[in-house]
């Protein structure tokens, strides 16, 4: 009954983003704002990771491709399918539910239970659009953040060849080429494009209707991250039997 | 002028206002008081529109809030001041950006309009240098100060002001107390704080508002206050010795 309820209320607050629209020029500058927060401020972990993760993907295809018959430059291909596919779009989603979603979380959250929330409904202002829209706006160059987290696997992948003699650059570069299927970019930009709407709504979500004091944000922070993870591994199960098998 | 007819809210099975009714005065500086849990908030906040009470009727200088159209009720938010208990300042605005949210908001004022404004109201409530700082970084009796501010900006009709003086030092409760009083003499608008301190009520309550269990349980000036013989008003007033000793005194020069 509460599950219901909530997914209700939490359609409901989607309708709401978009009604009565706050002034442009004071929208302007929480979208820049939260393009910062959000989108700038997540790009250093989200390089690092890929990096790093890129190159260990690289090094266990290497080390279980132990059969002489299997040619060397798979090691390139396995890599970039797993990284395009999966690794970039769905797990550094999670990473980001952690990050970018807490912070979505406690500082709505902090917001309601210090009444600014209210403040801001007194005025006459919409507060779900207020709040909610610019992060929505914002979460829109999270593709560019996953683009950037496919090409920094590949480099790390690349990297551990040369470093560690996993691979040929050669083979690595040759690999990578291998049977490119332009619809797989399309199919992991369409699900990089869902899962920016769940990082954006469901821990707003989770903030705009906490109660409380602060120890229940903390509380909301880690529904949240637990909801919009569970929303995304479901979704992305679903949309990847929609788009690719067919 | 606020008239507030036989308003009724609950929270699911709680029945926390039980149908009240009061008006309130152009001009005047008007307290409700009660103890905590009385149900101040709730009802400042009925009369603000976030909550909708069930049953009863506000009226604005005549016009129903339930009945106005959507333009109506944008009209009148932009009339309304509110400071709230822990000043609601928002946190990721420095001090000046807080005071000019609600002329970005309402006016079509150019930048440096407003920000004379705002650099006036901030004199008004005795802040000169702190324009620059963040909520954060401002004790409680500014922060109080900067809400005040925030909610006198826009010139309201109406202003409200849930326990503007709590977690402030006697001192400062009471300088921030007569500020409201001023502001509101001053520009003639309709205010009403809600309070459970005594002292408050000694400073500036021209009309006061007695809450219990969700009933109004009294009204009347502050000098009636101290003479009424009803039982509810008399155990909360003179709940301290502070005050018990001033009654003693007063009816002893009496008889
Ligand atoms: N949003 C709400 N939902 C449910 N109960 C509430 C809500 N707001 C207030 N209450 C209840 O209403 C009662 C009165 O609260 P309140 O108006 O905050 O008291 P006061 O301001 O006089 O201290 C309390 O029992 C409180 O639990
Ligand atoms: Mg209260």
């Amino acid at each position: 009954m509460t599950y219901l309820h909530n997914i209700g209320a939490y359609f409901l607050m989607i309708k709401d983003m978009f009604r009565k629209p706050t002034k442009w020029s004071v929208m302007r500058d929480l979208i820049f704002k939260d393009i910062d927060d959000l989108i700038i401020g997540s790009l250093g972990i989200v390089a690092f990771i890929s990096f790093f993760v890129g190159g260990v993907v690289t090094i266990q295809t290497a080390l279980n491709i132990t059969s002489p018959i299997i040619p060397k430059y798979l090691v390139g291909f396995a890599t970039r399918q797993s990284i395009i596919l999966e690794f970039a779009p769905t797990f550094i989603s999670i990473i980001m539910a952690g990050k970018v979603g807490s912070f979505i979380t406690s500082s709505i959250g902090t917001m309601r239970v210090t009444e600014q929330i209210d403040a801001l409904e007194v005025m006459g202002i919409n507060a779900v659009n207020y709040l909610v829209f610019p992060k929505f706006i914002a979460l829109m160059l999270y593709p560019f953040v996953i683009s950037i987290a496919m090409f920094l696997g590949i480099i790390g992948g690349m990297a551990a060849c040369i470093y560690g003699g996993f691979s040929t650059v050669d083979d690595y570069i040759t690999g990578i080429q291998l049977d490119f299927i332009p619809f797989h970019i399309t199919y992991a930009f369409i699900k990089t494009f869902v899962f920016a709407f769940v990082l954006a709504t469901i821990p707003s979500f989770h903030g705009y209707y906490m109660k409380g004091g602060a120890l229940e944000v903390g509380k909301a922070s880690t529904t949240a991250f637990v909801w919009t993870s569970v929303v995304i591994i479901l979704l992305n199960y679903v949309l990847t039997q929609l788009l690719l098998s067919s | 002028m606020i008239e507030v007819k036989n308003i009724h809210k609950s929270f699911g099975d709680a029945h926390i206002l039980k149908g009240i009714s009061t008006t309130f005065e152009k001009g005047k500086t008007s307290l409700v008081i009660g103890q905590s849990g009385s149900g101040k908030t709730v009802f400042l906040k009925c009369l603000l529109g976030l909550f909708q009470p069930e049953e009863g009727s506000i009226l604005y200088d005549g016009s129903i809030y339930s009945e106005m159209n959507t333009d109506q009720k944008r009209h009148l938010r932009s009339e309304i001041g509110m400071v709230f208990q822990g000043s609601a300042l928002f946190d990721s605005m420095t001090i000046l950006e807080n005071v000019m949210f609600p002329l970005r908001m309402f006016t079509k004022q150019s930048k440096s309009e407003m920000e004379d404004r705002a650099d006036f109201v901030l004199k008004r409530v005795n802040l000169e240098d702190a324009h620059n700082k963040m909520p954060s970084e401002a004790s409680g009796g500014m922060q109080k100060r900067v809400a005040i501010a925030r909610a006198i900006v826009n010139k309201p009709k109406y202003l409200f002001c849930d326990e503007p003086n709590s977690g402030l030092d006697p001192k400062t409760a009471i300088v921030i107390d007569n500020l409201i009083q001023e502001i509101t003499e001053e520009y003639n608008i309709t205010t009403v704080i809600n309070s459970h301190d005594m002292n408050s009520v000694m400073e500036i309550g021209e009309k006061i508002v007695f809450l219990k269990d969700g009933l109004k349980a009294w009204e009347g000036s502050k000098e009636n206050i101290f003479k009424t013989d009803n039982e509810v008003v008399t155990d909360f007033v003179y709940s301290s010795e502070l005050f018990k000793k001033v009654r003693q005194m007063y009816l002893e020069e009496r008889h």
